[in-house]
């Protein structure tokens, strides 16, 4: 079996340091390693989205990075989004607007909404939808989830766009 | 997953060196949105996978009087943010905001779906179209291979064991000149084109008359196809509709289209022409300096 490495990163603002395997991907190293399991691992090939973290500040699907290239990189994952125990505006408007039935792509909903809001703090309704095209929900049809979004991005920006 | 060994080497030299060593039994991983699938299914069996993403040279993107260097493990989220490219090599900008969604686009490269060869590559017909010329790598030394030319099959191409793209050269657009690229899904967006064209078309001074062109066709054939011939028949024309039709014919004659889940032969021959049309159309709406209101999906 090939060694482990070392990998040095910043995890939700945080210096982590992990061992794992080279075939480890990274939501299997957040997951089983260091036991963040609020990431999700949906379809394990990139098309649904439920693993999506940010690293380096955009978001990308965990399941198709290798651990190792984390070495280095800032890690956010939904572990890092609520501030203490108070929901943040994403989280919020999910919740209020049931924009989530079984939960499971929700992690990486609320990801893959955190880095378009942190690029673009009003969009409109398409570019939610292209945004969000990525992942994929088989509950709630996404109307609901598009509205939270809106919501939330309102929400931010009468906040004076906090994060 | 398959148990494998990760290197990450920093310089050309030593990347080129790793892939000779283990000839063959080695993959260069740029972002991974193919490879790591692959490998995972098992249709890929690396024992060592290469990852190419700390050498600088496959990192470059560079637009000049020379033209445009695009290093192979450029992820298309660069490509399509870069302003060189969406002012003048508009159709790869195109091409990476409909790849995937923002997640696969925030790490795969125009080299990966190159070297991937997927005959419904949607970087490929683009990089056909402007002229595209593939710099590979090797312990022998450096190659050039034109992109029309780098693809042999479904998931086959010009690179041998120890070989690597390094970066895929354009030449600078000439003055009134314009690129598109477009693709048929049933859906708005995540879907594999049924169908997909890239065209570069070069205008006189008066901006009417075409003197200069490249088609290139998507998922209809093998591997992606440059249409010589569809090309030929808009020298000297002004791009009238039937113009554009007679070019939309002439592709139709070189597509050899297989029947699938996505579409049968009939139809996608018929696309062929639609969407050679549309493209065209695209691409000289461009090179008349006209904003192009393209919204992928519609």
């Amino acid at each position: 079996m090939a060694k482990k490495r070392v990998v040095s990163t910043t995890l939700n603002g945080e210096a982590v340091e992990f061992l794992c395997e080279p075939r480890q991907t990274l939501l299997e190293a957040l997951r089983d390693v260091l036991q963040l399991t609020g990431t999700k691992e949906g379809c394990t090939n990139g098309n649904c989205g439920s693993c999506t973290v940010l690293m380096n500040g955009k978001p990308v699907t965990s399941c198709l990075v290798l651990a190792v290239e984390a070495d280095g990189a800032e890690v956010g994952t939904i572990e890092g989004v609520a501030r203490g125990s108070a929901l943040d505006e994403v989280q919020q408007a999910f919740l209020e607007g049931a924009a989530l039935q079984c939960g499971i792509c929700t992690p990486g909903f609320i990801m893959q909404t955190e880095a378009l809001l942190a690029e673009n703090p009003n969009p409109t309704e398409e570019q939610v939808r292209f945004h969000l095209a990525g992942n994929l929900c088989r509950c709630t049809g996404y109307d609901k989830i598009v509205r939270a979004v809106m919501c939330a991005a309102e929400r931010r920006s009468a906040a004076g766009g906090s994060q | 997953m398959r148990d494998f060994e990760y290197e990450a080497p920093t310089t050309l030299a030593a990347a080129v060196q790793l892939l000779t060593k283990y000839n063959g039994r080695s993959r260069p991983l740029a972002g991974g949105t193919d490879l790591i699938d692959h490998v995972r299914t098992g249709r890929l069996a690396p024992d060592v996978i290469v990852d190419i993403k700390k050498i600088p040279e496959l990192n470059i993107l560079e637009a000049g009087a020379a033209g445009l260097r695009l290093g192979a493990a450029v992820d298309c989220s660069t490509i399509r943010a870069h302003a060189a490219v969406r002012e003048q090599y508009t159709a790869l900008a195109d091409s990476c905001q409909i790849i995937g969604g923002v997640q696969i686009q925030n790490r795969a490269s125009i080299g990966g779906n190159l070297c991937n060869s997927g005959p419904a590559a949607d970087s490929t017909p683009s990089v056909i179209a402007l002229g595209g010329v593939c710099v590979i790598a090797s312990a022998l030394g450096t190659r050039e291979v034109p992109a029309e030319a780098f693809c042999t099959g479904p998931g086959k191409n010009v690179l041998h064991p120890g070989e690597l793209l390094v970066e895929i050269r354009f030449p600078a657009p000439a003055a009134n000149s314009g690129s598109h690229y477009r693709r048929f899904i049933p859906r708005n967006e995540m879907d594999i084109a049924v169908v997909g064209v890239g065209a570069s078309v070069t205008l006189d001074a008066s901006k009417d008359t075409i003197i200069a062109a490249r088609v290139s066709l998507g998922a209809v054939g093998p591997t992606p196809l440059l249409a010589v011939d569809a090309a030929a028949a808009l020298i000297g024309k002004s791009p009238t509709d039937d113009v554009l039709k007679t070019a939309g014919a002439a592709a139709r004659e070189i597509a050899t289209p297989i029947d699938d889940m996505r579409g049968t032969k009939e139809y996608r021959l018929h696309l062929v022409g639609v969407l050679v049309e549309r493209t065209l159309r695209g691409a000289v709406a461009r090179a008349r300096g006209e904003t192009l209101d393209y919204r992928p999906g519609h």
